[in-house]
C-alpha cells in the first residue's frame, strides 16, 4: 500500500480529481497549502513600500491506494496536472505501514 | 399655509440634497453587495471598480454627461444647463445636478458585477467613461430632459428610474457580457453548469441593507420636491412603497426558492429585495400599499426564475445583475402602465423598446471597440490566479495566502 502525495497548482484540482474517478479512485483528502521550490515569488508594492513574496499557493491531494494502482495514479496525476510551466508541482510516493477503516475496523487492503 | 419661494427652495434644496447623500450611499452597497459574491481573489478588483466607477461617473458627468442630458439643444440630445443659480421649478440648480450625478453612478455600477473576476480594469473603465458622459445622458435627456424624443415616447413614465437607470446599467452589462464570455469553469463542455459560490455572504448582506436604505433617497428624492404637504404625502407614499416592495420581493424569493430547491437561498433572498426595490423604483408613488407589496412579489419572483434562466443561456452574471435590474427594470416600468390608469401600457413598452435599443446596441458598439482594439478580458492565467494579484498586485485577504512573517 502506497500513500502518494501530490502538490498541484490549484485551479488543477478539478481535472485532477475527475482524470483519477475515471481510472476507478474512490477517494482522497486535499488540503490548501503555501510554499515554493525552484519557482521564485516575486516582489509586490504596498502602500509605496516593497515586500517579498515567496509562498504560492498550491493544492496538496493524498491519496492511498494498493500497490497495483500506484502506477496509474501517478500517470493521470502527472497528465491532468501539467502545464509545462514553472510550479507545475511534485509528487511523493511512500509506503503505508497500516490502513484501519473505523466505521468497520477492516484492515490492509480491505480497508482501501 | 403654503410656504414662501424661499421656503419652497430651501425645503426642496434639502430633500434632494439629502437624497443624492443616500442615493451616494449605495455606492457602498453595490461594493460590498458584488465583493461578497465574487471569490475572495478577485475581491480587491471588485472593490477598487466599485469606487473608480462611482468617481469617473461623477466627473464624466459633470463635464459632459450633465450638458448632453439637459437644456434644449435638440430632441436627441441637450446642449447645456446651467449648473448654478434657481431651477425653473425653484430650487437650488447645484442640489439638482448633485442628486443626477449620484444617479449615474448607480447605473455605472450596475455593469461591474456582471463582468467581475474576468474583465480587464482600464478598458472596463473606458466604457463606464463613454457611459456616463454619453449613452445614459442622450437616453435620459429624452425622459428627464423632457425631450420624449421627438414625440416618440410621449407618455412614458419612469418615476426614478427603472428603465432609465437600473434597465440602462442592465443593458449595457448584457452588451459587455455577450462579448467578454462566462468565468472559465463556470459551464462544462458537456452544458453542466458549476456554481462559483461568493466568498462573503455577510458582506453581500450589508451590501443589500445598505443599498434598501439608499433606495429610499433613490425613490423618495425623485419627488424633486419637500417644501408642500402635497409633495410630503407623495415622499411618504414612496418611501413606505418602497420599504414594502423589497419586503415582497424578499419573501416571494424566499417561499419560491424553499418551494424550488427545498431550501431557502440566501443570495436569492438578498435578490429579492432588491427586484423588489428595482420593480418599485418606476412607479413607488401612485400604488397602494397592497399593490406595491404585488409588483415587489412579482419582481422577487422574476429573479429566482430569472438567474438559472441565465445560466442555461450561457449568460455568466456573477451577481444576479441582470436578473435584478435588467428584469426587473423592465418589469417595473410594465407594472406602471398595467396598473396605474393615467399611464398606457403602449407608452411603456416604447419607452422600454427605445431606450433599451439605444442602450444595448451603443453599448455592443462600445464594448466591441475595446474588445477589438485592446482587448477586454484578462488572460487565462491571470483569470486563474486571480485578479487581485494580477492586475493590482494586492490582495484582499494577503494573511490567507502568501505575506510572510509579520
Amino acid at each position: 500500500m502506497k500513500k502518494i502525495e501530490a502538490i498541484i497548482k490549484p485551479f488543477k484540482l478539478d481535472e485532477v480529481k475527475e482524470g483519477l474517478a475515471e481510472i476507478g479512485n474512490v477517494g482522497m483528502t486535499v488540503s490548501e497549502v503555501k510554499g515554493f521550490g525552484h519557482q521564485k515569488g516575486h516582489t509586490e508594492l504596498y502602500r509605496g513600500a516593497e515586500y517579498e513574496v515567496d509562498f504560492i499557493p498550491k493544492t496538496k491531494i493524498e491519496i492511498v491506494v494498493s500497490d497495483e494502482k500506484v502506477a496509474s495514479v501517478l500517470e493521470t496525476i502527472e497528465q491532468k496536472a501539467k502545464t509545462g510551466k514553472i510550479g507545475d508541482g511534485k509528487i511523493f510516493v511512500y509506503d503505508v505501514a497500516q490502513i484501519i477503516r473505523i466505521r468497520t475496523g477492516q484492515t490492509g487492503n480491505e480497508a482501501l | 399655509m403654503e410656504f414662501s419661494t424661499e421656503m419652497k427652495y430651501v425645503l426642496d434644496s434639502f430633500w434632494l440634497l439629502i437624497s443624492g447623500c443616500l442615493v451616494m450611499w449605495m455606492a457602498a452597497g453595490f461594493a460590498m453587495l458584488e465583493a461578497g459574491l465574487v471569490r475572495t481573489k478577485n475581491t480587491t478588483a471588485i472593490l477598487t471598480k466599485n469606487i473608480t466607477l462611482y468617481a469617473l461617473a461623477c466627473v464624466a458627468y459633470y463635464y459632459v454627461g450633465y450638458n448632453l442630458m439637459y437644456g434644449n439643444g435638440n430632441d436627441f440630445v441637450g446642449s447645456g444647463l446651467m449648473m448654478y443659480g434657481t431651477s425653473a421649478d425653484g430650487h437650488s440648480l447645484i442640489s439638482d445636478f448633485f442628486f443626477q450625478v449620484v444617479f449615474v453612478a448607480t447605473a455605472a455600477s450596475i455593469v461591474s458585477g456582471t463582468v467581475a473576476e474576468r474583465i480587464k480594469f482600464w478598458p472596463f473603465m473606458g466604457f463606464i467613461l463613454v457611459l456616463t458622459a454619453v449613452i445614459y445622458p442622450i437616453q435620459g435627456h429624452w425622459s428627464w430632459g423632457g425631450t420624449s424624443l421627438g414625440g416618440m415616447i410621449d407618455g412614458f413614465s419612469d418615476f426614478a428610474g427603472s428603465t432609465i437607470v437600473h434597465s440602462v446599467g442592465g443593458w449595457a452589462a448584457l452588451a459587455g457580457v455577450l462579448l467578454l464570455g462566462a468565468r472559465k469553469g463556470k459551464f462544462g463542455a458537456d452544458g453542466s453548469i458549476h456554481p462559483i459560490p461568493g466568498s462573503n455572504l455577510p458582506l453581500a448582506t450589508l451590501g443589500t441593507f445598505v443599498l434598501w436604505l439608499g433606495w429610499f433617497g433613490f425613490n423618495g428624492g425623485s419627488q424633486l420636491a419637500l417644501g408642500s404637504k402635497d409633495d410630503v404625502d407623495a415622499i411618504s407614499a414612496v418611501i413606505a412603497n418602497t420599504n414594502i416592495a423589497a419586503c415582497a420581493g424578499a419573501l416571494a424569493a424566499m417561499v419560491l426558492t424553499q418551494l424550488l430547491y427545498k431550501k431557502v437561498d440566501l443570495t436569492m433572498v438578498l435578490n429579492g429585495a432588491l427586484s423588489g426595490l428595482v420593480a418599485i423604483t418606476a412607479g413607488p408613488d401612485y400604488p397602494s400599499m397592497n399593490l406595491a407589496i404585488l409588483i415587489g412579489a412579482i419582481g422577487g419572483l422574476l429573479v429566482v426564475l430569472a438567474i438559472p434562466l441565465f445560466d442555461k443561456l450561457k449568460i455568466d452574471d456573477p451577481v444576479g445583475a441582470l436578473s435584478v435590474h435588467l428584469v426587473n427594470g423592465i418589469w417595473g416600468t410594465l407594472a406602471v402602465g398595467i396598473f396605474n390608469p393615467d399611464v398606457a401600457l403602449f407608452a411603456q413598452i416604447k419607452g422600454i423598446v427605445v431606450i433599451g435599443a439605444f442602450t444595448f446596441l451603443s453599448s455592443l458598439a462600445v464594448w466591441a471597440v475595446l474588445k477589438y482594439t485592446v482587448g477586454i478580458r484578462v488572460s487565462e492565467e491571470e483569470e486563474y490566479n486571480g485578479m487581485d494579484v494580477s492586475e493590482f498586485g494586492l490582495h484582499a485577504y494577503p494573511e490567507f495566502v502568501e505575506r510572510q512573517g509579520a
